[in-house]
């Protein structure tokens, strides 16, 4: 096998370079790919491992740290679930039933990807900060949501909100409704179909979704970090305690933290790519 | 004939589901969103025109918008020579390969930024090197590129990757059969053909890195000016509690953004017309 290793994937006539452009081209691609995603990560875990297992494990299990921690299991465990919901009911609208107006919504679903992060979070401050439409009334009630937890969960939402619909309107489309139909005239309920003809049908799809959702929900910075305030120890989820560390020239903690979120992508990438092999060869 | 707004269906709960999506769609993005356009009239025409007429603020945009220009276009290169190289060479591991491919969406950018900052800064294993040769990264519109390029990188090869895969190889047989050289077969066959994909992930990968801010803040600088991004500059008038502001800069982002996405849109369909038969 290794003997073809440069050789073009199809041996039928047509454009097939010979082996030096194969070469240029391989070791453009791969260098680029090294410069720009291989030796980023490697900095992440050698600065982060800089100072010895002792120090990283003292930088990650610290007060801080860990109320970071704490406070992006907490939202992740929030807005994943929330939107996994909003992805079942929405593609069900609009994958399983012919209504006018349906690509406006799809397209408004679409809508917070187009969005940078830091008006996301923007957006939240001018409906619920001080000087905000709702600002006078929350302080009024003693309500805070901006430089809050309630802002950052609701921030997240908002950016992750497309992950899961965007993945099943597609997936469910296709697969039409004979199936449901059929179980529906066999005498199941509603719920049943649901649960026993679609919901298997589309598990694949399904934890795409979630992957990619929790994975954003975990490490969104930009739109996080307009509605938080950074209070330490509060208000910090682990992406903004690694601005905060790298801040304060304290590289091997900031590091330390951050090789945690790059395990966290990691996972992503080999759970993303398994869902993909798998829901090819189902 | 009566207006029916829905085809009749056996399948149930159609209303229920149907009604939770747009409440729900209402509350989160809809709601929000509106609150950017209503602030943002608050200040009234010459108002908005004062604010993002502002030096420093047509400074953040010349920046913001040309280092994402240059970064989409350096991926449309890299971009396209990766995606070929996955499709069409032979080469153990690409498995893994294509999956690292996804990294730059996977990473956190704040993670992204660190790194980068790292790796460039002029002790940095690659800052040493480039300021040996009179290169400095960090801290100039060099690194903004080079981050932007970062996160930009998995759009145009997800774009490319796929079309290359289903591309007819019966056409490339019948030009080679027919005579063409193998660069007429590459300019006059096959780049036409990648020409929409290349497109549509310039344009992505252009709209991502307009509104990029984590993992550029670090290794920017931000000099005002100089070096700071137009998504940095809506935070530090947010800060300085400039809400209606922080708005119009932000309007002005996203029409612009848009302007442009729509531009190559429109470009798209009519290169669909008269390049690609």
């Amino acid at each position: 096998m290794f003997i073809n290793i440069l050789k073009s994937t199809d041996k039928r006539p047509g454009l097939n370079p010979p082996l030096i452009v194969n070469m240029a081209i391989t070791v453009i691609a791969l260098g680029f790919l090294f410069l720009f995603v291989i030796m980023p990560l490697i900095i992440v875990l050698k600065e982060a491992f800089s100072a010895g297992l002792s120090l990283w494990w003292a930088s990650i299990t610290e007060k801080d740290a860990l109320a970071a921690l704490r406070l992006t299991l907490l939202v992740a465990v929030i807005a994943v679930p929330v939107n996994l919901v909003f992805g079942l009911a929405a593609s069900w609208a609009l994958a399983k039933f012919r209504f006018k107006g349906k690509s406006l919504i799809i397209t408004l679903i679409d809508l917070p990807f187009a969005v940078s992060p830091v008006v996301s979070g923007l957006i939240y401050v001018l409906l619920f900060g001080l000087h905000g439409w709702l600002g006078p009334w929350l302080a009024e009630h003693d309500i805070q949501i901006i430089f809050a937890v309630p802002g950052i969960v609701l921030a997240t939402v908002f950016v992750t909100f497309p992950f899961v619909a965007r993945e099943l309107i597609p997936l469910m489309s296709e697969q039409g409704t004979d199936e449901e139909q059929a179980a529906l005239s066999l005498g199941a309920s509603g719920w049943q179909t649901f649960r026993r003809v679609t919901l298997p049908n589309i598990k694949w799809g399904l934890m795409y979704g979630i992957i990619l959702c929790n994975a954003r929900a975990m490490g969104e910075f930009g739109a996080v970090s307009v509605v938080s305030g950074h209070i330490r120890g509060e208000t910090n989820t682990l992406p903004l305690q690694v601005e905060v560390l790298y801040n304060e020239y304290n590289f091997v903690a900031a590091f330390a933290v951050a090789s945690l979120l790059a395990g966290l992508a990691l996972v992503t990438l080999v759970l993303k790519s398994i869902v993909e092999w798998k829901s090819k060869h189902d | 004939m009566s207006f029916r707004f829905k085809e009749a269906s056996v399948l149930p709960g159609f209303g229920l589901s149907l009604g939770y999506t747009l409440l729900y769609l209402g509350l989160i993005v809809l709601l929000p969103l509106s609150a950017l356009v209503f602030k943002s009239s608050e200040l009234g025409f010459s108002g908005f025109f004062k604010t993002i007429l502002d030096p420093r603020v047509l400074a953040s945009f010349k920046l913001t918008f040309g280092a994402s220009l240059i970064a989409a276009g350096g991926n449309v290169v890299f971009g396209t020579i990766v995606a070929w190289f996955l499709v069409r060479i032979r080469f153990p591991g690409k498995r893994v390969i294509d999956a690292i491919v996804d990294l730059p969406f996977a990473l956190p950018t704040a993670v992204s930024g660190i790194a980068l900052a790292m790796l460039y800064s002029p002790n940095g294993k690659l800052g040493i090197f480039l300021q040996s040769i009179g290169i400095k990264v960090a801290f100039t519109q060099l690194g903004i590129t080079i981050a932007l390029i970062f996160i930009g990188l998995p759009f145009v090869i997800r774009t490319v990757q796929p079309a290359l895969e289903e591309m007819d190889r019966e056409l490339e047989e019948a030009a080679s059969s027919l005579g063409a050289s193998r660069t007429q077969t590459l300019t006059k066959v096959i780049l036409p053909l990648l020409l929409p994909p290349i497109i549509t992930g310039f344009t992505l990968a252009f709209a991502r890195a307009v509104g990029e801010y984590g993992s550029v803040i670090f290794i920017a600088g931000n000099m005002p000016m100089k070096t700071e991004i137009t998504s940095l500059l809506i935070i530090t008038k947010l800060e300085q509690y400039d809400y209606a502001g922080a708005t119009a800069i932000a309007v002005a982002m996203l029409l612009v953004s848009l302007a442009m996405i729509l531009l190559i849109n429109l470009f798209q369909s009519w290169s669909g017309k008269h390049l690609v038969r």
